[in-house]
């Protein structure tokens, strides 16, 4: 089977856009929390084959969206300590923080390189042996286990120069924190998909039974979203909540067992802050003290200044769920993806690139 | 929603962005250059500048710093040839002379040299072209990545040819010549740090023999242009910038390898972005577009050329899409750096 081309089947397609119009009657707001899946209904100008029952908004899933000020400031302060390397996955480059982004840093002479995987961070802290190599985790539960696995990597091949700023996260208690803020009302909740991989989708039973919510996990190609939303129509419908799986070819109820361990092997849960929504208990992966001498908060003394957040920036707002890009005044016109003001605009997974990209040609 | 850009830049410093033949590549050339240097000729920004010296003659430049300088299907030589001809070759210009400049680094191999120069010398045989002057500078190590080309080409104009971005028109069709993201896709295979296999070659080719072709078909041919930096979508939005019109794309219709797709899954790109160094749009009227595609697919670098779209006369400047899905979406033109150093 193609996954490239089978899931992206116009026929198919019709076929569930059929049921999902002939079975939904009640007018619902649907949330998709990952980035990707936001990529995916805009790519594909998904909302505008819906019927007009269903409304869709974006939620929070997009890890470099959610990474505060404060931490991206850090990030660029490592930057500038002389003798230090960062490499970061691309997206991270353009993201501004109070005053300044890893891309500027780069072009006043830090070394910032792009890397496609945490082995290649150790690969050029193996080459650089004077200098210090520091990586930025910046994920959730999808690219965490790639953190650790480059820290159990690092100690069995002796690497002293490399070191992880950990920014990561997870998921579902921020979802908690969604939910329990009372902004935002869902009828069903289209969770993501390679989070679940590792989690396991029953991570999100609890949002089923303690708020009534339906939860669907999806793929990310169309199909699966589509066939997500046709299944969320149907408990809704019906008065049902639980959570499914639509994307079966990759997550199993209880996930990747072994991945669950390498990051209870490396990481312990903290409290990790998150842009606009603010400190979240146990949603952040913190370097355990046995690997202390690969954590680059230990490591090194970085010194920032208070964050400061943008002025009139409405990307708390839009990542919550309250607001769409299009309630922001400076959506479009000051900010657009080269002059971006907020992360939102800048990561090819943030609501308001995808709303400025793919943007609905007969609005 | 209305949308504006802003001119302005956001910082002080040339970041690798502005390199990447997309939006703040845009407005550096806008502002940066086309403002302080205008005139007539440069503000056409066609890929070639055009004038009449008693025979009309296209003249153009590009300097090439593709990273690894080896790549399946090609290199940095045979590159710097065949985007030059390229170049002239989408304003319907007949190559004829080139020049070659290098700019080597301290310690680059003499090997590796002489192998470039046999590339080019080969790529100039089969455009047909004479390298007729040439520069040499060699820096200090450190101050050039290796090797730099930079090369400059003119070409002649036949009676009766008259292409320009500016000239698209609603009704016209939209011709892609062959698969997109080749190049993009065979470079970064081979890129450092980032190596995966891939059985797939750049695309790089001469495309004056296929002009050539097409031409003969008519010479009512509106626009050409390669789509290299910025990739397809780039290029098309340049395009309905130029001619002031609307373009529409159907999804379904562009050609692109199941490798390209796979190796986009994998990286998170987009093959609308990806460049190419051996495919041609041809924006054509629908009385030959047909005729047109036909001898285009008889042609080496034309076997699977596709009309893609057409040309309208609503949303001027914009280019849309229709989805798979049957929907349609805005694609714009690449913002900031996708992959750096590809050409």
């Amino acid at each position: 089977m193609k996954l490239t081309s089978e899931f992206r089947n116009s026929k198919l397609a019709g076929g569930l856009l059929d049921q999902i119009r002939r079975h939904s009657r009640r007018h619902v707001r649907l949330m998709e929390f990952c980035g990707g899946h936001t990529v995916t209904v805009f790519r594909y100008g998904i909302r505008k084959l819906l019927p007009s029952t269903i409304s869709m908004v974006s939620g929070p899933g997009c890890p470099i969206c959610v990474t505060a000020n404060a931490d991206l400031d850090k990030a660029i302060a490592l930057a500038h300590i002389p003798g230090v390397i960062i490499t970061t996955f691309g997206d991270m480059m353009k993201i501004p923080g109070s005053n300044s982004s890893l891309q500027e840093a780069k072009g006043e002479g830090a070394d910032v390189r792009m890397v496609y995987s945490t082995m290649d961070a150790l690969a050029i802290a193996a080459e650089n042996p004077s200098k210090s190599v520091v990586f930025l985790g910046i994920g959730f539960e999808t690219t965490a286990p790639t953190v650790a696995a480059s820290i159990i990597q690092a100690e069995n091949l002796g690497l002293k120069n490399y070191h992880v700023l950990s920014l990561l996260k997870v998921c579902p208690p921020v979802i908690h924190a969604l939910l329990d803020s009372g902004q935002v009302q869902l009828q069903g909740l289209i969770c993501p998909g390679h989070v679940s991989a590792v989690t396991g989708f029953l991570a999100w039973e609890f949002i089923a039974r303690e708020y009534g919510i339906p939860c669907l996990v999806s793929g990310f190609e169309p199909l699966d979203i589509l066939q997500a939303i046709a299944c969320l129509v149907a408990q809704i419908e019906k008065g049902e909540a639980h959570v499914e799986s639509a994307y079966r070819r990759a997550v199993r109820p209880e996930g990747n067992i072994w991945a669950q361990n390498l990051l209870k092997q490396v990481f312990e849960p903290a409290s990790a802050n998150w842009r606009a929504i603010g400190a979240v208990p146990d949603s952040g992966l913190k370097i355990r003290k046995e690997y202390a001498q690969y954590d680059a908060q230990t490591k090194f003394e970085i010194k920032t200044a208070p964050p400061l957040e943008p002025k009139g920036c409405r990307c708390g707002d839009i990542l919550r769920g309250v607001k769409t890009p299009a309630d922001c005044p400076l959506f479009g016109n000051v900010c657009a993806p080269q002059s971006a003001v907020g992360p939102c605009m800048v990561s090819s997974e943030g609501t308001c690139h995808a709303y400025y990209l793919y943007g609905d040609p007969s609005d | 929603m209305p949308i504006t850009f802003m001119e302005t830049p956001v910082t002080d410093k040339i970041l690798l962005a502005h390199g990447s033949g997309g939006r703040l590549a845009y407005d550096l050339i806008e502002n940066g250059f086309l403002k302080p240097l205008h005139n007539p000729l440069l503000a056409k920004l066609d890929d070639s500048a055009v004038f009449d010296i008693g025979g009309r003659l296209a003249f153009t430049t590009d300097s090439y710093v593709v990273s690894p300088i080896f790549f399946p299907g090609g290199d940095i030589g045979k590159l710097s040839v065949c985007g030059t001809v390229n170049d002239l070759s989408m304003c319907g210009a007949t190559p004829l002379y080139l020049s070659v400049a290098f700019i080597i680094e301290e310690g680059f191999s003499k090997n590796d040299l002489e192998k470039i120069v046999e590339s080019i010398r080969r790529a100039a045989k089969e455009a047909d072209v004479t390298i007729v002057t040439g520069d040499t500078k060699v820096v200090n190590r450190g101050c050039a990545d290796r090797l730099f080309i930079n090369t400059a080409g003119i070409g002649l104009i036949p009676a009766g040819v008259n292409i320009s971005g500016g000239n698209a028109r609603p009704g016209d069709r939209i011709i892609i010549s062959g698969p997109i993201g080749d190049h993009a896709i065979a470079v970064l295979g081979r890129r450092e740090g980032l190596s995966f296999s891939t059985s797939l070659a750049s695309d790089c080719a001469p495309l004056n023999g296929l002009v050539a072709a097409m031409l003969e078909v008519s010479r009512d041919i509106h626009c050409l242009r390669d789509p290299t930096r910025g990739g397809l979508a780039t290029t098309l939005n340049e395009l309905a910038r130029q001619s002031q019109v609307g373009i529409r794309i159907e999804e379904d219709s562009i050609p692109i390898r199941d490798e390209v797709f796979g190796a986009c899954e994998m990286l998170g790109l987009d093959p609308l972005y990806l460049a190419c160094e051996g495919r041609l749009i041809a924006i054509v009227p629908l009385e030959v577009a047909y005729a047109m595609l036909a001898v285009m697919r008889r042609h080496p670098y034309g076997k699977a050329a596709a009309i893609i779209g057409e040309v309208e006369a609503k949303h001027s400047g914009t280019v849309v899409m229709k989805t798979t899905m049957g929907s349609t979406r805005i694609v714009d033109m690449l913002v900031g750096e996708a992959l750096p150093r590809i050409c």
